[in-house]
């Protein structure tokens, strides 16, 4: 295994991740997708892709730029409704509920599946009213309440010792770090089951990608995360399962420490090995 | 070589900011020239300027004595002035010096300025005793004080005269402020009252409602209003008595008397005696009284607040008209109409809508808002006043909705700026908090786009405060002193017709019987429109940084 990895793919160990190893199919499923296909117009962007995202686990997309992993990331609260000629053949259950049926309230499905994205994107309000903006689009204005649960996400993502002291000041004069940490927080005072993160880190310096790596790893016991990234090694760093994602297809999809060290695609060691990508 | 250095010349650069910083020059000289140019002409009008005495020889004639301000001074040709009749000797410079001298004394010389030639004025002088008295009506009148009379007997004179004369044109005001509050306010609410009643009365008898009970009660509060304006009445005329009582016995400088009603004063004052502080502090009460006063004399004397009033009254409306409108109608566009050839051309034609002249605006409001949709509302609500017209006239309503039409695509266009300048990670955050698309319009969009609103509200105000022709069709009068606010329900008129400033520069300047009187007023009045427009503009501004600053997530 050792030499293995070193051959490879990227040597883990170097990394200081614990090694550990998931076996996929005992895992209780969060995410089905039982074959989506997703078209821009005429243009298919996502072949019959098929995968079961596992419950409180961190699962990583990988794969050069283009290759489809925002897309995907994005079918799972269905903010691909907003690009104007997206269409979604195949649908994605969650919780054995398929979320592209007719009805579905996609408000509701959004609550449940939150989403961070590339950049920090904190409201022009204060620290506070971003975290309560979610609770507050549910009617909850109570001020217990809602001082209770800017403690709780602040805390859980990280940032209450940094800002305890300036919950009134405006979001926008924390640190690029720290809005993206606000962010987190904000996304989970709304206790969503499923954390969308999609490339949380890109924008962002080594240390304040190292805290938000912290974070995802203190936050998956009680959330199931997904995190797009373009950073191998945060890939192997922070998550569980990984999936290889190349050309709108799912290439390969498993236990992170098998696929970063044996690779069973070609595509895929050729892509951790840096020869593309 | 030498064309090497000019091509040299050229590719650094330099003519460019030459060019460009020229440009930004002769704007910013324009701009100061246009405000130093009204600020002059204008501000000048309040000064006391010392009145000349002299001895006036028109070559034929019997020697006469004039007096009178200098306004201006002017090199006329000889042979003009011969050629206009004057018996000018045909021997000397070419040219003569010509004088403007305001004159007053309308009701004697008829006008209250007179062109004569310099050269034939002997002995000016400046005698400190000349008094120039303001009047409410026939404008100045210069002379000599001989004697204060009350009730046509003889109170004082001499060397008294002229300290019982300041006493009692103090008292005058006093009185003069009493009778208008009586008028206006106390006989206004009198007169309102009774009104009221007719039209209830009226409107009874067209629902068919009107039995004995009510002409009982009718007559029996319309007894009690008559009493109380018997009473005003008498109050009226003991005070109007009072007002008229003293007098003035006065000397023009041609060595005529007459006799001057004090209750026709305003101000006495001595220009020749004042001292330069004495002097400004009459500036400033003249400044203040142009801007805070009624106009009197066809509009060429007082001062113009009913028309500062009016202006400020109308923009508001117009601004609480048109950021709605043009706000709703630029999010649809912007955010729910599906963005396709029809949003184009509607969006086209929106733009073009900012191009239309603005008389057409007026026309339209004229026909459609005026004639059409007054009234209707006349019809419907006030059918108890007609045929006398509440809304079907032009009135300060139509004046302000005429400008909301005019000014509605700017502000239509600068929102839509606005809402396409908010970053999508902010509208995408909050959906995918769970919030609705209308509530992220609401909570972060519409917010974040507030500075472009007010943006747009600035142009809007901008363009709709100085706009002058459609506002002759739907609103603005010549002279209308009373307010659109008052005391009496429903308190703001806004079926009043209104005086607004940028009419009262035209008529004053080109409707006025007294065009020399006028001249320095057209300036004035031009001055303060800019101020005021300006004033409007900033407080708007002062408010969009507000929101920016609160809002500046833009550079995201």
């Amino acid at each position: 295994m050792q030499q293995e990895s070193a051959s490879h793919g990227i040597n883990l160990d170097a990394l200081g991740r614990k090694k550990q190893t998931f076996d996929l199919a005992s895992e209780p499923v969060a995410l089905e997708v039982p074959g989506l296909k997703l078209f821009y117009g005429d243009k298919q962007a996502l072949y019959d892709v098929r995968m079961n995202i596992p419950k409180n686990r961190v699962t990583a997309f990988i794969g050069p730029s283009g290759c489809g992993k925002s897309t995907l990331l994005r079918c799972f609260n269905r903010m691909n409704d907003l690009v104007d000629g997206c269409r979604v053949e195949g649908g994605i259950k969650l919780d054995g509920q398929d979320i592209y049926r007719k009805g579905v309230d996609v408000a509701e499905l959004r609550r449940r599946v939150g989403m961070v994205f590339q950049k920090p994107n904190p409201f022009p309000k204060s620290i506070y009213e971003n975290v309560v903006y979610g609770l507050r689009i549910q009617g909850i204005n109570k001020k217990r309440t809602l001082d209770d649960a800017v403690e709780w996400a602040l805390k859980g993502a990280a940032l209450w010792d940094e800002v305890k002291d300036r919950l009134h000041d405006s979001a926008l004069g924390l640190s690029g770090g720290q809005q993206q940490r606000l962010v987190i927080a904000r996304t989970i005072a709304v206790e969503p089951e499923v954390l969308l993160l999609d490339e949380p880190c890109s924008a962002l310096d080594p240390i304040s990608t190292l805290k938000v790596e912290e974070l995802i790893f203190e936050l998956k016991s009680k959330y199931t995360i997904v995190i797009v990234t373009h950073n191998m090694q945060q890939a192997a760093r922070v998550s569980d399962y990984t999936a290889f994602m190349y050309m709108g297809k799912l290439i390969e999809y498993g236990d992170t420490d098998t696929l970063f060290t044996n690779p069973a695609q070609k595509q895929t060691e050729d892509y951790i090995t840096g020869r593309y990508g | 070589m030498k064309q090497q250095n000019l091509k040299t010349w050229f590719k650094s650069g330099s003519p460019w900011v030459w060019m460009t910083g020229g440009g930004v020059s002769i704007a910013v000289i324009m701009t100061i020239g246009l405000l130093m140019l009204i600020a002059v002409r204008g501000l000048g009008h309040f000064w006391p300027a010392d009145v000349l005495e002299a001895d006036y020889q028109v070559p034929g004639q019997p020697a006469q004595v004039v007096a009178g301000e200098v306004v201006e001074a002017e090199e006329v040709p000889r042979a003009r002035l011969a050629a206009s009749g004057l018996p000018v000797d045909a021997d000397g410079g070419e040219f003569m010096t010509r004088e403007l001298l305001k004159v007053g004394n309308r009701e004697l010389f008829g006008a209250d300025f007179n062109w004569v030639v310099g050269e034939w004025l002997a002995n000016p002088r400046k005698p400190e005793s000349l008094v120039v008295f303001e009047r409410r009506e026939w404008g100045n009148f210069y002379g000599y004080l001989l004697g204060v009379k009350e009730s046509g007997r003889l109170v004082a004179e001499g060397e008294g005269a002229w300290k019982e004369l300041l006493s009692r044109i103090e008292r005058v005001a006093g009185l003069h402020e009493q009778l208008a509050q009586l008028e206006r306010a106390d006989i206004g609410r009198v007169n309102h009252a009774l009104e009221r009643l007719r039209l209830k009365e009226r409107g009874l008898e067209l629902g068919g409602d009107l039995d004995a009970d009510a002409q009982a009660d009718l007559a029996a509060e319309r007894a009690q209003w008559g009493v109380r304006y018997r009473e005003l009445e008498s109050q009226l005329v003991v005070l109007q008595q009072e007002f008229n009582r003293d007098s003035v016995l006065v000397r023009t400088a041609d060595g005529r008397e007459e006799e001057i009603t004090l209750g026709k004063v305003v101000r006495a004052y001595q220009p020749n005696a004042m001292g330069l502080g004495e002097k400004f502090g009459f500036y400033f009460a003249k400044l203040w009284e142009f801007v805070s006063d009624e106009p009197r004399e066809a509009n060429t004397e007082g001062g113009i607040f009913p028309a500062i009033f009016g202006t400020v009254m109308m923009t508001l409306i117009m601004a609480v008209l048109v950021t709605p409108f043009g706000v709703l109608a630029a999010i649809y566009l912007r955010e729910y109409a599906k963005q396709g050839p029809l949003t184009r051309v509607i969006r086209i034609a929106v733009n073009n809508l900012a191009g239309v002249p603005a008389i057409v605006y007026g026309v339209f409001g004229l026909g459609f808002f005026v004639y059409v949709l007054g009234g209707s509302i006349d019809r419907l609500l006030f059918a108890e006043a007609l045929p006398a017209p509440t809304f079907g006239t032009p009135g300060l309503l139509w004046a302000s909705l005429t400008l909301a039409i005019l000014a509605v695509p700017v502000v239509i266009v600068a929102t839509e700026e606005g809402l396409a300048r908010i970053p999508r990670a902010l509208r995408e955050g909050s959906l995918a908090l769970g919030a609705t698309k209308a509530e992220t319009l609401w909570k972060v969009v519409l917010p974040m786009a507030s500075p472009a609103m007010m943006t747009g509200l600035i142009l809007a105000v901008a363009r709709a405060a100085g706009e002058v022709a459609p506002l002759m069709l739907v609103g603005v009068v010549k002279l209308a002193p009373s307010l659109p606010v008052d005391g009496n329900y429903p308190y703001l008129h806004l079926d009043q017709k209104i005086m607004h400033l940028g009419f009262h520069i035209y008529d004053v300047g080109f409707q006025s019987p007294n065009v020399e009187a006028a001249r320095p007023l057209v300036y004035a009045t031009a001055l303060l429109l800019v101020l005021v427009i300006a004033l409007l503009n900033l407080s708007a501004v002062y408010i969009r940084n507000r929101l920016r600053e609160k809002y500046k997530a833009l550079d995201h």
